[in-house]
C-alpha cells in the first residue's frame, strides 16, 4: 500500500510549510499583519505534522514530529527586517515570499486531497476524518496568502 | 434644587423603576461660577461629544460664550442626565491655548501663516505627489469626533475626488471591532438593539464593557433598574473589579487574551444544556453545525484552565445566560482591544442568535462604540467601508456610488479592502505613503508602540497635515497645522452607539481664524479643483445642511437610511434612531425584529472575513454559504496571544479609559474639574503582586515592556493577580507632574504593534510587562479641586 508514502510526503510538505511561514514572519517583522498571522498559521501546519506523525504509526512510519523553528538565523532576520523597515525594497521581497507560500499551500492542499482519496479507497475512516479536519485549514492558509497579495500589491507596485 | 458633587458622585441620585416602565427623568446641569439659569441668554441644542452614549443636552450661551450645559429632559437616550465629561468638558472650548491661526513649518519651526499660505502649501504638495506617484501616495486619517456631514465630505473628497484607497478614522482603534463583528454575523454594520432594552431585560451581560466609566449615563439607567422592583441579573466579564463588577450578580475575571476560549465555553454550555432556541436558529441562521462542532471542544474544565477561572463559574454563567428570558448583551474595549478581538465579539452575537434574543424588547446585542461619532465614520465611509454601508467587493455598489457622485467608476478605488490605519502607517514607514492628513485625532499618543509611531510621523519625507483645535503632540510633528472649530462652534449631526441621530448646533463663533472641519475639507476640494464627470465642482455642496441633504441621498435605500430626517425635524425631536424614512418617520428602535437581516448577497455591506486569517470571503463563497441572507453563526478556535509573560516580563499589562478622560485628554485635560480629578497616570496592582514587589499604595513604580517604560503611582485594587492596569492617554503636553518626563508617561509607550486580523483594530490589552519599585510614596499633587457642584432636577411624571 502506498498510503504510507503519501503520509510521509504530506508530513514533509507540512513541515516545510510551517518553516516557511515562520521564516516569512521573521523576514517581515515590520509588517505586523503578516508577522503575527503567519505565526498563527504556522501553528496549524505544526498541528498537522503532529497528527500525521501519530497516524503514520498505523502504517509503520516513524516520522519526526519536531518542527524545527525558523533556524539559528531567525533573530538576524528579524533584526534585518526591523532595520530595513523604512526602506521600500522589502515590499517586493514580501510579494515574492507570499507568492511562494501561496504555491506551497496549493501543493499541500493537493496532497491532502490525494490522501483523502486514498483513505476513502482504503476505508481508513480515521485518516479520512483527519484529512477533512486539516485540509480546510490549508485552504484558509492559501486564501490568506492570496488576500495579502491582492491587498498589498497595488501599493507596492505603484510606489 | 438638589445638588451633588459631579466628580465624586458621577451617576447621581437614583430614580428606581421596574421592568417595562419608563425610565424617569432627571435633569442635570452645570453652569459656570456666577451664572444662573435666568442669566443664560440662549440654550442651544446639542449632544455629548466626549463619549459614545449620545446624551442630548443644551449648551448655555451668555455674551457669546459657552457658560454651561443642561441635559435634555425629552431626549430618548439620557432623559436629562449628564455624565462628568458632559458636565465639565465644554470648558475646553475656551482654553487659552486654542489654535487660532494656521501654522506652517519653516526652517524646522512651526510659524504662523495665513490660510492661503497654508492651503497652497498643502495643495502644491498634493498635486506634486499625484503627478509623481498617483493617489496611493496620499492618505487621510480622521476622527471619531467630527460630524456626519464632515465625514461624508471627506469620504467624497478622498475616494471620489482624489481617488485614494487610504482613508480611515480613529474609530479603527476604538470600535472597528464592533463594526467587524456586526458585519460578520449580520452582513451589515448597525446596532441591532436599543438602549431602551435596559428597561426590559431580565439579564444584562457586559463583556469587557466598563459601562460605569465609558457610558456613565447608561450605567445610571442600569443602576435605576437595579434599585427598582424585579431588577435584572448582571453578568460582568472583566479582569478588574470596577463598579460594574461590584454591582454584578456574577463577575468573571478571565486572564487577558482568553476571551474566545471563555465565549466558546459559554456557548458550549448553552448547547450542551439544550438552551438553544431551535426554531429561531433554523429559521434565521446559517452555520450552526460548524459552531456546535467547534465549541464542543471547549468544556468548562478546559476553558477554566485557559482563562484562569473555576469550571463552576463558567457553568453558572452559562446557566444565567441560558435561562434568561430577555437577555441583553453588550460588548466594548475589553473584547475589542484584546487578542482575537473580532472572533470574541462575534461569539457574543452567536450567543444572542442561539438564544433567539433579537428584535424584541429587552433582548439583543449592543456592540458598543467608544467615541461619540464612531457610527458616522463607518456609515459615511470615512473608515474602511464605502459610503452608505456599501460593499467594496460588490461592483454594483461601487457603480451606484460612482453614479451618485457623478464620477467615473475607476476613480473610486476598490481593488481591495480600504486601507486601514496601521497599514497606512506601515506604508508611511516604508516611504510609499508620503502625505498624511490627520483631522481631530492624536496618533502620536493614541496608537500602540509610540516610539515607532513618532519616528514614522516625524520623517522628513512624510508631509504631515494636522487639523485640530489644539497643538497636540501630533501637531508638533506636522508640516502644516490647520486650526479647527470645535463642537459648539459649528453645526452638524451625529449618531451614537444605538443609532440615535442628534443635531448639534453652532452656539458660538470659533476663536481667531479657526474654521469648521467641513469648510476646511471643502476648501481643499475647491483649491484642488476637483470636478465630477460633467466638469462641475466636486463635491457640490457648500454648507452643513446641504451636506446633510446630500448624505441623505447617499444613504437612501441602504440600512442606515437617513432619508426621513431633516435639520427641521431634528430641531423638533431630541434624537431619532435610523433607519428613518418616509414609511418610518419616527425612526426604528430595533433592527431585525422579524428575523430578517441586511445580509442578502446583493445587499450586504460585506462578505465577511475568515475569523483567524482575516482573508476576505469571496463573493461566490458568500453566495454559496448564505444565499438567502440569514444571520451567520461563525466559529473560531482559541489561539494563544502573540505576546505572553515570561521570566523577564511576568505580568500581563492592560490599559484603558477611565471616567475622567477621553481620547488623549486633549479636551478633558483642559477642563479643570476633570483634570483635578485625575491629573496623573496611575498603575493598578493587586494586593498580592504589590506586596511581592514591595509596593504600597502611592509608591512610584516602573512598569516596563520590551518597548519602553512608564512611571506611575501605585493604586492597590481588585484587579486579578498577574495583571496590571494603566489608564491610557496620559501624555506630554502637561508634563510638569511629579511622575512624568518625556517618554515615560503614556501607556502606549508599552504596547506592541499587533492588530486583530479581521477588524484591523490595534490591540492594547495584551502585553507582557515587568514591575519594579522606583520611589516611596509621594505627596499627592497639590491641585485645588475646582468647583464641582452640579444641579439635579428630579422631574416627576415624566412622559416618553
Ligand atoms: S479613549 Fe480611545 S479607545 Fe476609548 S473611546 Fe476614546 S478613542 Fe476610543
Amino acid at each position: 500500500m502506498k498510503l504510507g508514502l503519501a503520509i510521509r510526503e504530506l508530513h514533509r510538505a507540512e513541515k516545510s510549510m510551517a518553516r516557511d511561514l515562520r521564516k516569512t514572519a521573521d523576514r517581515h517583522a515590520a509588517e505586523h499583519e503578516v508577522h503575527h498571522v503567519a505565526q498563527d498559521l504556522a501553528g496549524w501546519s505544526e498541528e498537522h505534522v503532529h497528527e500525521l506523525t501519530r497516524h503514520g504509526r498505523n502504517y509503520g512510519l516513524h516520522l519526526d514530529e519536531r518542527v524545527p523553528g525558523s533556524g539559528p538565523l531567525a533573530p538576524l532576520r528579524t533584526t534585518l527586517a526591523e532595520l530595513s523597515a523604512g526602506r521600500p525594497e522589502p515590499g517586493l521581497l514580501l510579494l515574492a515570499d507570499l507568492r511562494r507560500l501561496h504555491r506551497k499551500a496549493a501543493g499541500v492542499s493537493l496532497d491532502w486531497e490525494l490522501l483523502a482519496q486514498g483513505a476513502q479507497a482504503a476505508k481508513d475512516t480515521e485518516l479520512l476524518e483527519l484529512a477533512s479536519r486539516c485540509h480546510p485549514q490549508t485552504l484558509r492558509q492559501m486564501k490568506w496568502t492570496n488576500a495579502m497579495l491582492k491587498s498589498m500589491s497595488p501599493q507596492i507596485l505603484t510606489s | 434644587m438638589p445638588q451633588r458633587d459631579g466628580i465624586t458622585e458621577p451617576w447621581g441620585a437614583r430614580r428606581p423603576y421596574g421592568p417595562g416602565e419608563h425610565w424617569p427623568t432627571r435633569v442635570d446641569s452645570y453652569l459656570a461660577d456666577g451664572v444662573t439659569p435666568e442669566s443664560v441668554q440662549r440654550w442651544v441644542r446639542s449632544a455629548a461629544v466626549l463619549h459614545s452614549n449620545g446624551d442630548g443636552l443644551d449648551i448655555a450661551v451668555r455674551d457669546s460664550r459657552i457658560v454651561g450645559v443642561r441635559g435634555r429632559s425629552d431626549d430618548r437616550v439620557n432623559r436629562g442626565r449628564l455624565d462628568p465629561k458632559d458636565l465639565f468638558g465644554w470648558q475646553a472650548n475656551s482654553a487659552s491655548d486654542r489654535l487660532t491661526t494656521p501654522l506652517v513649518r519653516r526652517h524646522g519651526e512651526l510659524v504662523e501663516a495665513s490660510w492661503d499660505e497654508a492651503m497652497d502649501h498643502i495643495v502644491r504638495r498634493s498635486r506634486e505627489l499625484l503627478d509623481e506617484q498617483g493617489p496611493g501616495a496620499l492618505g487621510f486619517y480622521t476622527s471619531g469626533q467630527l460630524f456626519a456631514e464632515e465625514y461624508y465630505a471627506l469620504a467624497a473628497v478622498a475616494r471620489g475626488g482624489i481617488g485614494t484607497n487610504h482613508l480611515d478614522g480613529n474609530t479603527r482603534l476604538c470600535t472597528a471591532t464592533a463594526a467587524a463583528a456586526l458585519k460578520e454575523s449580520f452582513g451589515c454594520d448597525g446596532q441591532p438593539a436599543s438602549y431602551t432594552d435596559v428597561d426590559h431585560a431580565d439579564v444584562i451581560a457586559l463583556f469587557g464593557h466598563n459601562v460605569a466609566e465609558t457610558q456613565a449615563v447608561l450605567w445610571s439607567r442600569i443602576l435605576d433598574r437595579l434599585a427598582g422592583p424585579e431588577p435584572p441579573a448582571l453578568l460582568c466579564v472583566d479582569p478588574r473589579e470596577m463598579p460594574v463588577a461590584q454591582a454584578a450578580t456574577l463577575h468573571l475575571a478571565p486572564l487577558p487574551g482568553s476571551n474566545v476560549a471563555l465565549m466558546n465555553g459559554l456557548l458550549h454550555e448553552i448547547i450542551e444544556n439544550g438552551w438553544v432556541d431551535r426554531g429561531y436558529v433554523e429559521r434565521c441562521t446559517v452555520g450552526y453545525d460548524d459552531l456546535a462542532a467547534t465549541v464542543a471542544d471547549y468544556p468548562p474544565e478546559r476553558v477554566a484552565e485557559i482563562c484562569g477561572l473555576e469550571p463552576a463559574q463558567i457553568r453558572e454563567a452559562g446557566r444565567l445566560l441560558g435561562t434568561a428570558e430577555r437577555l441583553l448583551c453588550t460588548v466594548l474595549q475589553g473584547f475589542y482591544q484584546s487578542h482575537q478581538a473580532a472572533a470574541a465579539a462575534v461569539q457574543v452575537n452567536n450567543l444572542v442568535l442561539l438564544r433567539g434574543m433579537l428584535g424584541k424588547p429587552g433582548a439583543g446585542v449592543l456592540q458598543m462604540n467608544g467615541q461619540p461619532t464612531a457610527e458616522n465614520t463607518r456609515e459615511c465611509g470615512a473608515d474602511g467601508d464605502l459610503t452608505g454601508f456599501r460593499n467594496w467587493a460588490n461592483d454594483e455598489h461601487v457603480a451606484e456610488l460612482a453614479k451618485l457622485w457623478n464620477v467615473d467608476v475607476s476613480r473610486i478605488p476598490h481593488y481591495g479592502p480600504p486601507t486601514h490605519l496601521m497599514q497606512m502607517l506601515r506604508y508611511a514607514e516604508n516611504g510609499s505613503l508620503r502625505f498624511l492628513w490627520v483631522s481631530a485625532t492624536n496618533p502620536a499618543v493614541s496608537l500602540p508602540d509610540l516610539h515607532r509611531i513618532r519616528s514614522i510621523l516625524a520623517q522628513d519625507r512624510l508631509f504631515l497635515v494636522v487639523q485640530d483645535a489644539f497643538r497636540t503632540e501630533t501637531a508638533e510633528l506636522a508640516d502644516v497645522v490647520l486650526p479647527a472649530a470645535m463642537w459648539g462652534e459649528k453645526t452638524g449631526t451625529f449618531t451614537n452607539a444605538d443609532r440615535t441621530v442628534h443635531l448639534s448646533e453652532k452656539a458660538v463663533e470659533p476663536p481667531g481664524q479657526a474654521r469648521a472641519d467641513l469648510d476646511i475639507f471643502l476648501d481643499y476640494a475647491r483649491r484642488m479643483d476637483l470636478r465630477d464627470a460633467d466638469g462641475a465642482p466636486f463635491p457640490a455642496w457648500t454648507d452643513a445642511e446641504l451636506a446633510f441633504e446630500a448624505w441623505k441621498r447617499a444613504s437612501r435605500g441602504r440600512p442606515c437610511d437617513y432619508s426621513g430626517l431633516s435639520y427641521r425635524k431634528l430641531r423638533e425631536v431630541s434624537g431619532i434612531q435610523w433607519p428613518c424614512t418616509e414609511e418610518r418617520p419616527d425612526g426604528t428602535e430595533r433592527l431585525y425584529t422579524d428575523g430578517k437581516f441586511f445580509a442578502a448577497p446583493d445587499y450586504c455591506e460585506s462578505y465577511g472575513r475568515d475569523l483567524v486569517t482575516g482573508a476576505p470571503t469571496e463573493p461566490v463563497e458568500y453566495q454559496a454559504m448564505n444565499p438567502s441572507g440569514k444571520a451567520m453563526l461563525k466559529a473560531a478556535g482559541y489561539l494563544q496571544p502573540h505576546e505572553r509573560p515570561d521570566e523577564a516580563h511576568p505580568f500581563l499589562l492592560i490599559n484603558g479609559r477611565t471616567i475622567h478622560h477621553f481620547h488623549t485628554r486633549t479636551k478633558t485635560g483642559r477642563a479643570p474639574q476633570l483634570d483635578a480629578a485625575a491629573p496623573e497616570v496611575w498603575l493598578e496592582v493587586s494586593e498580592a503582586d504589590a506586596a511581592a514587589a514591595g509596593l504600597s499604595e502611592g509608591d512610584l513604580a516602573e512598569v516596563s515592556t520590551p518597548r519602553g517604560a512608564v512611571r506611575a503611582h501605585v493604586r492597590l485594587g481588585g484587579i486579578r493577580e498577574g495583571v496590571l492596569f494603566l489608564p491610557f492617554h496620559y501624555s506630554y503636553w502637561d508634563v510638569d507632574h511629579a511622575a512624568s518626563k518625556d517618554g515615560d508617561r503614556a501607556a502606549n509607550e508599552l504596547t506592541f504593534t499587533d492588530c486583530d486580523p479581521v477588524s484591523k483594530q490595534p490591540l492594547f490589552k495584551v502585553a507582557a510587562a515587568a514591575l519594579r519599585k522606583v520611589g516611596d510614596e509621594q505627596p499627592a499633587p497639590t491641585i485645588a479641586p475646582a468647583h464641582t457642584t452640579v444641579h439635579e432636577e428630579l422631574v416627576t411624571g415624566a412622559t416618553r
